[in-house]
């Protein structure tokens, strides 16, 4: 069997994506996630099943099952803005590292046809699956969610160590590795908090640049379109003054500091 | 070290003062012009109707009132009053006359007339009944014609009743010698003739009126310097005493002889580009490259110790003085061209006659005038090729995210070669600046009646379904009844037949119109800058230009597209229905009540006929005419078949997906107009070449287009230019740039355009500008021709409707230019909101 018949599950491809990673991208998002953070906005991505998820009155199926070259020639659609840009392909999710057949097929055909791929992993998984991603990535950009274990797996039902020690090994991959935190008040928007990753994120080797993400509310109607209850509702955004303290204290660990992807 | 300076230069005080002159009244009719023109019309009977126009500009020239207004640098105004407008009752007068109780309260671009200038129209209008080029055209139109034009399938509205324009003349030339210089090229040229010449005695009439003309320009310009000198001596601060002597010495100097200096080549542009609006009331004229033909006087002024503030201050106020000329349009048009816009389109960047990149410092001080006078004119474009600088690109998308919807963006590797298939050479066509909206052509040789006539491609299709009959009366041809076609071929070739039908009658009209201006108003003032008007002895209405078209513009491309799609696999290939129920339900509007603007617009009509025919009409009685109107009285049955039918019409795959086969089937559409359109020619001895773009006519030309089988309702808009019908693109920017980039973009040689509405948070950031600009240029790659922006949130825009106060100065991208948002009508308003907005994910 080729690679490019190698199936896999996605709930959506999106194109004109503008906000993770270099230029113009289309992002494939795979299915499936091993966390569940509290405040997830693809709650739709979580599960590997295909779902029901009923929004603005209209119910679609979430998930689908798609060939490698399926992928592929969508994401061909949009070459020329690629080349203008410097953009490409994105895994996202879900968590791509739970599909590695298909994730690292459909990275391996990206870099075939000379597209510039990159994936958004919490990294969670033996370093061993993430290895075979390597060979075919040019980006990765992490989330580090927490350096706190505890507190981690309060809100993501996972502990961290695992990721924090893959997070040492892409470092020193020739992937390029870029730090992205998501800023979740009530979790890890305290000065201190983010201090701390930032801290780690300057100790890796090779990485200079981290990524501060606002916490927003746009998965709210999913929770209830997935018949969920949200476990973060009372939660309101972090404010932009907040946002631009915290993007000093990155910056202080000589990072270059961002707010948004 | 880099090669421009790409910094913003920061508008001095006296710019916000000029723009709030401009705006502290509502723009007025002015009755001048129609006096001193219709008198010297009176006093010239009988002689050769080039001389009477020269003798009447000449006339005009000498009497017409003039004025300096407070604080400006560059003078020049054709009104009293700001953004008021001159009567051009030589084209039409019919229609003013008719709307002269309502110009002030209408919704789109109102004007004051006062009770006394309502007077002296209405004497003036008396010399005129029988003589308008708009009499003439229709007399010479067939029946057929006239009664397409009634029934709306085509508007040739813009040149039936107004001046032409649509030209960019040879600024540089005037710039460089003069009119003392054009003066010395007649004289050349007659020496040159023989009494016995057989061409003799049109062509010397028609220089002498050039020489007629280019004498009373001058003297007019000396009129000014004269009232400057008064005036200095009047002022009792010094220093605008000195800003009026420095005034007073330009005037003398420019437009009869060569710039010195890039202050005097901007007062001798003014000069010419106001009184080129002021010898007809065509609209388009437009300053093309005007920073190619002014760098040389930009380098010397720099050279001599003026600092950039100084150049920006006056490019500045050539920008207001833009702004300052009006046009007072019908009704109809006025919503057809909505936002008072005069299309002066100038343009920035791209290639010069070699190849080469001309991008310069004046490139960016565009940009900066654009972003610090912040108003509707000039329509400014930018030229983008492979070889276009990025910083000049950049600099563009921030203008861009500003939200006034310029610049538009220009391709050069799709418009050179489409020119070139025109019979342009090659250095002509690397020279090309637009026209009004989007309508590329080489500057100073070109008569391309860009303009030529609207025609909504729905309509045919219509006509299809009403076997070419509609209201009792034989519009279309009989294609047969649509129940009795059998395969998608023949839905599809009864199409073609009408449309070709149709086109013929439309090219009709134009050559109509076309010979009407060359008998009853050649203009030899604007020819004089146009070649080869001169060597040939002819205006430029008369075939006097090197390159000549006519381009009318289709639209409703996208809605076409999805109509015809919709049958195909709904009656042809999944047999869900047949064309008899597309038939009835397009008729029935599919069940649904009407567009509630259109019902407003449709009760007046009826409470304006009951009034009339004596009925004395309450509140209530209104309302229940509006409730009839509105109200759709079919059965229930009925709305459950037409529900579900729209339903189904909504699953087919629409254009703006970037669905390969829908997007080729667009293409093949799109022939159908523009290869029918190229097979003419003109009185001039050119040929039509078609344009895809509406102007802002998809709107009311929509409001006049019943249910169409795409599932568009009865009389909204249709889509507007290549851009997919509003709302159904839902695969975001570059899927919508790839289907109309799959258009034969070359073939529309009359321009074509592509509207995209941003929400500015795509464009935030340096990224975003980036990316942008990626957009652009991958469009670009792909071979589409234009592309424009409007950048606003939809909140934003609500709100404006709600508070027009607070955003009188809030400039949307509305088609092939841009306008001030709460001067648009309610329903262009609406269908500017309704534009899908793109987002970055």
């Amino acid at each position: 069997m080729s690679y490019l018949s190698q199936k896999g599950r996605i709930f959506d491809i999106q194109r004109f994506s503008i906000h993770d990673g270099p230029g113009i991208r289309t992002i494939v998002f795979l299915k499936g996630c091993p966390l569940r953070c509290r405040w997830c906005c693809n709650p739709e991505s979580q599960s590997y099943e295909i779902q029901e998820m009923t929004l603005g009155g209209k119910t679609k199926t979430v998930g689908r099952d798609v060939t490698v070259a399926e992928v592929l020639e969508e994401v061909e659609k949009d070459r020329v803005y690629y080349k203008r840009s410097g953009g490409g392909m994105t895994l996202s999710g879900g968590e791509s590292l739970t599909q590695p057949d298909f994730a690292t097929a459909l990275l391996r055909g990206a870099k075939d046809i000379s597209i510039n791929t990159a994936m958004e992993s919490t990294g969670f998984a033996d370093f061993s699956v993430i290895e075979r991603y390597l060979e075919y990535l040019d980006l990765y950009l992490m989330d580090i969610k927490h350096i706190d274990r505890e507190k981690h797996k309060a809100f993501t039902t996972q502990y961290n160590d695992k990721i924090l020690e893959n997070a040492k090994k892409i470092a020193r991959s020739d992937t390029k590795l870029i730090i992205r935190t998501p800023v979740i008040p009530t979790f890890n928007a305290t000065k201190e908090e983010i201090a701390k990753i930032a801290e780690f994120a300057s100790s890796l080797d090779g990485v200079e640049e981290m990524h501060l993400l606002p916490y927003h509310r746009i998965g709210s109607d999913k929770y209830a379109g997935l018949g969920r209850e949200e476990t973060l509702q009372e939660i309101e955004p972090p404010s932009k003054d907040l946002m631009s303290e915290r993007l000093e204290v990155v910056n202080s660990y000589g990072l270059k500091g961002q707010i948004g992807g | 070290m880099p090669k421009f300076y790409t910094e913003k230069i920061a508008k001095s005080p006296r710019i916000d003062f000029l723009k709030e002159q401009l705006f502290k009244e509502m723009p007025q009719i002015e009755t001048d012009r129609a006096v001193l023109l219709t008198y010297s019309y009176m006093q010239t009977e009988g002689q050769p109707v080039i001389t009477r126009r020269a003798k009447a500009f000449e006339y005009i020239l000498d009497n017409i009132p003039i004025t300096i207004r407070d604080r400006e640098l560059i003078v020049g105004a054709a009104t009293k009053r700001p953004r008021s407008c001159q009567v051009f009752p030589e084209y039409s007068f019919e229609w003013l006359e008719q709307e002269f109780d309502t110009l002030a309260t209408r919704t789109a671009d109102p004007f004051y007339i006062s009770e006394e200038n309502k007077k002296i129209l209405h004497e003036v209008y008396k010399y005129w009944k029988g003589k308008t080029t708009s009499e003439l055209a229709t007399s010479y139109m067939t029946d057929e014609t006239l009664t397409a034009i009634r029934h709306n399938i085509f508007t040739p509205g813009n040149y039936f009743y107004n001046g032409i324009g649509h030209v960019t003349v040879d600024y540089a030339k005037i710039l460089k010698k003069g009119f003392d210089g054009v003066i010395k090229d007649v004289e050349a040229e007659k020496a040159t003739m023989s009494l016995s010449d057989a061409d003799y005695c049109k062509k010397n009439a028609f220089l002498e009126a050039v020489l007629i003309c280019c004498k009373a320009a001058i003297r007019y310009s000396k009129r000014y310097a004269r009232l400057a000198r008064e005036l200095a001596e009047k002022e009792s601060d010094t220093v605008r005493a000195a800003e009026l002597k420095k005034i007073a010495e330009n005037c003398d100097r420019v437009p009869e002889y060569g710039a010195r200096d890039f202050y005097e080549a901007l007062q001798s542009f003014w000069f010419v580009q106001m009184l080129i609006q002021t010898e007809s009331s065509g609209h388009s004229v437009s300053p093309g490259r005007f920073d190619q033909y002014m760098y040389p006087y930009y380098l010397v002024s720099r050279e001599k110790g003026m600092t950039r503030e100084e150049a920006q201050e006056l490019i500045d106020c050539v920008w207001i003085k833009l702004n300052d000329m009006n046009k007072c349009r019908d009704a109809a048009s006025a919503e057809g061209f909505a936002g008072y816009s005069l299309f002066q389109n100038l343009i920035a960047g791209g290639q010069n006659k070699y190849g080469e990149d001309a991008t310069n410092d004046l490139s960016f001080m565009t940009i900066n005038a654009t972003e610090n006078v912040f108003l509707p004119q000039p329509s400014f474009s930018v030229r983008v090729w492979n070889g276009s600088p990025h910083a000049f690109l950049l600099r563009a998308a921030e203008l861009t995210r500003t939200g006034i919807g310029f610049p538009a963006y220009y391709n050069d590797e799709v418009i050179i070669p489409a020119l070139m298939s025109r019979g342009l050479t090659l250095e002509d066509a690397r020279d090309y600046n637009i026209i009004g909206c989007v309508e590329p052509q080489k500057a100073g040789k070109t008569d391309g009646w860009h303009d030529a006539a609207f025609y909504n491609m729905m309509r045919p299709l219509e006509m299809v379904f009403k076997n070419g009959e509609e209201d009792g009366e034989r519009v279309g041809l009989k294609t047969g009844r649509v129940e009795d076609m059998r395969s998608f071929e023949e839905f599809y070739e009864a199409y073609k037949t009408q449309s070709d039908y149709f086109i013929s009658l439309l090219v009709n009209a134009d050559n109509a119109i076309d010979y009407a201006h060359s008998e009853r108003c050649p203009l030899p003032f604007m020819s004089c800058m146009v070649d080869d008007c001169i060597k040939r002895g002819k205006s430029v209405q008369e075939g006097g230009a090197v390159y000549n078209f006519t381009g009318p513009q289709g639209f409703g491309i996208a809605n076409m597209t999805d109509a015809m799609w919709a049958v195909k696999k709904l009656v042809f290939e999944q047999g869900k229905y047949t064309l008899g129920d597309f038939k009835e339900a397009t008729a029935d509007n599919y069940g649904k009540d009407m567009d509630a603007h259109h019902a407003q617009k449709l009760t007046l009509e009826v409470c304006k006929k009951l009034a009339a025919s004596g009925k004395t009409l309450t509140e209530n009685d209104i309302q229940e005419v509006y409730k009839t109107v509105v109200k759709n009285d079919c059965s229930e049955d009925k709305k459950a078949k037409y529900s579900q039918m729209l339903k189904d019409i909504e699953e087919i795959p629409k254009f703006g997906n970037d669905v390969p086969e829908v997007d080729a089937f667009a293409r093949e559409i799109a022939y159908i107009y523009t290869k029918q359109v190229e097979k003419f020619r003109n009185p001039r001895g050119g040929r039509y070449q078609a344009g895809l773009y509406p102007v802002s006519a998809n709107v009311p030309l929509g409001a006049q287009t019943g249910a169409t089988p795409d599932g568009r309702l009865a009389y909204t808009p249709v889509a507007d230019g290549v851009s997919p019908a509003a709302g159904r693109d839902v695969k975001g920017p570059t899927a919508s740039c790839n289907s109309v980039s799959s258009l034969d973009h070359f073939i529309a040689s009359n321009g074509t355009l592509f509207n995209m509405k941003f929400h500015p948070t795509a464009l935030a950031g340096k990224n975003g500008l980036e990316n942008f600009v990626s957009l652009v240029q991958g469009y670009f790659d792909r071979k589409g021709s234009h592309m424009q922006f409007n950048v606003v949130s939809r909140e934003t825009l609500r709100d404006a409707q709600k508070n027009p106060d607070k955003y009188r100065s809030l400039v949307v991208r509305v088609a092939g230019y841009s306008a001030l948002f709460t001067t648009l009508s309610r329903s262009l308003q609406e269908d500017i909101i309704n534009r899908t907005e793109q987002g970055g994910f």
